[in-house]
């Protein structure tokens, strides 16, 4: 199949064609950019949900209870499930899927597990690509759920508007791992399994922590008193803020409890994105990202042909091993034709 | 790493559809699947054909890995066929079958469009092979 064919069928809504795509933005096969380039201008319709938090914290169900949830108002769903891969095989059993019960046969959830496959930078490209794959099949929400545990899943859920952390209950040394990067992410944080005991610890636990982020020198504006909006929990907005204050939630995604709530908190938090002006924001920064990253990926490549042109690093290694040179005189002395072909570029054109 | 190297990865979903709550075989091949280096998507117990067909669109795989000990596979597996067929994905998936299937049931199944069936005794070895070999070029 050709890829302009497939754009062609993907934007006619076959379900075969946007399985496809996604299959040539993970492999990176010959085209894809083209392919992704072509989708570019039918997306920005889709809203996008970004799901993390610790193993077993009750991502998946959650998940499927909310795409059936917004099934139920009519609207059509698209998921990516990420689940890390063997750092030595490279293969990965992805078992996010089974946990989608309420859809199963449901063709508007359009269900689509991926695996890290090992490459770091890469896999924020690759979610971001078939995001937008997602949206220019016309898909109304685009959910992204990942395994919150580093900076890798950081930037994958950065690419969506609205940002939810799944907290379990109990889990007061998580809480202590959340402070160290992930409390900064959240938009919105969802207490599960809100059924069990110590669940209002857990939401007390968070509420001082969100407080205490607003009431550090770093937040600027906000002060001390913005702690007693937090009381109330989900609604506690305040309406002469300018920020967003994290919002908490408590589910229970195995009965579907709380769902209902945790939705509207994030229809909320959209409300404010594009009142404030945040989602104009967010887009831009998210472009001026994903162009770095192409950019550094496209040098590096272009860096990896020069020096297999020159026979690999090997030589170098050894020189300096030798001490015949360093390790910044190697890197100038490679980079010295490319800047002289940029530099020469620049003045002639 | 450049974003024009390609990173071809074999995808398979291993699923059981209809009655049949014997799962052993199905987590024993995905785990083997996985050690291989592939890609596997579990279905969970008791899938319909549609479920199967559903799956193994969405998530685009090369091989689809039916397992079945319920005797149900001369109904269930022509179902599966023609829901890949009704998406287009008849006839660029490997279709294999495992579990209990009797020698003369086996040659419906490969008119249908299975590409192979592993009966008790095959080896993971075997399997994973065939795989490997037969996966389709996309």
């Amino acid at each position: 199949m050709s890829e302009d064919t497939l754009v062609d069928e993907l934007l006619a809504g076959k379900h075969r064609a946007l399985a496809r795509v996604i299959t040539k933005i993970e492999n990176r096969a010959p085209g894809y950019r083209d392919l992704v380039s072509q989708l570019h201008e039918h997306t920005g319709n889709a809203e996008v949900i970004g799901i993390t938090g610790s193993p077993g914290a009750g991502k998946s169900t959650l998940v499927d209870k909310m795409a059936a949830t917004y099934r139920e108002r009519g609207e059509t769903v698209g998921v990516i499930a990420i689940d890390p891969s063997s750092p030595f095989t490279g293969g990965a059993v992805l078992g996010d899927r089974i946990r989608m019960a309420s859809n199963v046969g449901d063709m508007d959830v359009f269900f689509r597990s991926m695996s890290a496959r090992g490459s770091l930078g890469g896999l924020s490209t690759a979610t971001t690509d078939a995001v937008k794959a997602l949206d220019a099949f016309g898909k109304d929400k685009i959910i992204v759920e990942t395994v919150g545990a580093g900076q890798n899943e950081i930037e994958i859920v950065k690419t969506a508007d609205t940002v939810s952390v799944l907290v379990p209950p109990g889990s007061g040394d998580d809480v202590q791992m959340l402070k160290a990067g992930i409390l900064e992410i959240a938009d919105i944080f969802v207490v599960n399994k809100a059924d069990m005991d110590g669940a209002d610890r857990t939401v007390m636990e968070l509420r001082e922590m969100v407080g205490m982020r607003d009431a550090s020198p770093m937040a600027g504006h906000h002060g001390a008193d913005t702690l007693a909006d937090t009381d109330d929990g989900a609604a506690g907005q305040d309406p002469d803020d300018e920020g967003w204050q994290p919002s908490i939630v408590e589910t229970v995604a195995k009965t579907g409890e709380g769902v209902e709530e945790f939705l509207g908190t994030i229809d909320e938090h959209v409300a404010w994105l594009s009142e404030s002006g945040e989602l104009e924001a967010q887009a831009r920064q998210r472009y001026e990202a994903e162009i770095k990253t192409l950019l550094r990926e496209d040098t590096a490549a272009l860096l990896q042909e020069e020096l297999s042109v020159r026979g690999g690093l090997e030589g170098y290694i050894d020189r300096v091993l030798r001490k015949e040179t360093d390790p910044y005189a190697v890197a100038d002395e490679l980079m010295a034709p490319l800047e002289d072909c940029v530099a020469g570029a620049r003045d002639g054109g | 790493m450049s974003t024009e190297q390609e990173q071809r990865t074999i995808r398979c979903l291993v699923a059981k559809v209809g009655l049949d709550g014997h799962d052993r075989g199905a987590h024993v091949i995905a785990r083997a699947f996985r050690d291989a280096g592939f890609e596997v998507i579990y279905s969970g117990l008791h899938k319909s054909p549609d479920d199967i067909v559903q799956a193994a669109v969405q998530e685009d795989v090369d091989v689809l890995g039916i397992s079945i000990l319920s005797g149900a596979h001369d109904t269930l597996v022509p179902k599966i066929m023609d829901g890949l067929d009704e998406y287009d994905a008849l006839e660029d998936t490997l279709v294999i079958v495992g579990g209990i299937i009797p020698d003369d049931d086996r040659e419906e199944l490969y008119e249908a469009g299975v590409a192979n069936i592993f009966g008790p005794g095959s080896t993971m070895e075997e399997t994973i092979e065939f795989v490997r070999e037969n996966a389709p070029e996309r």
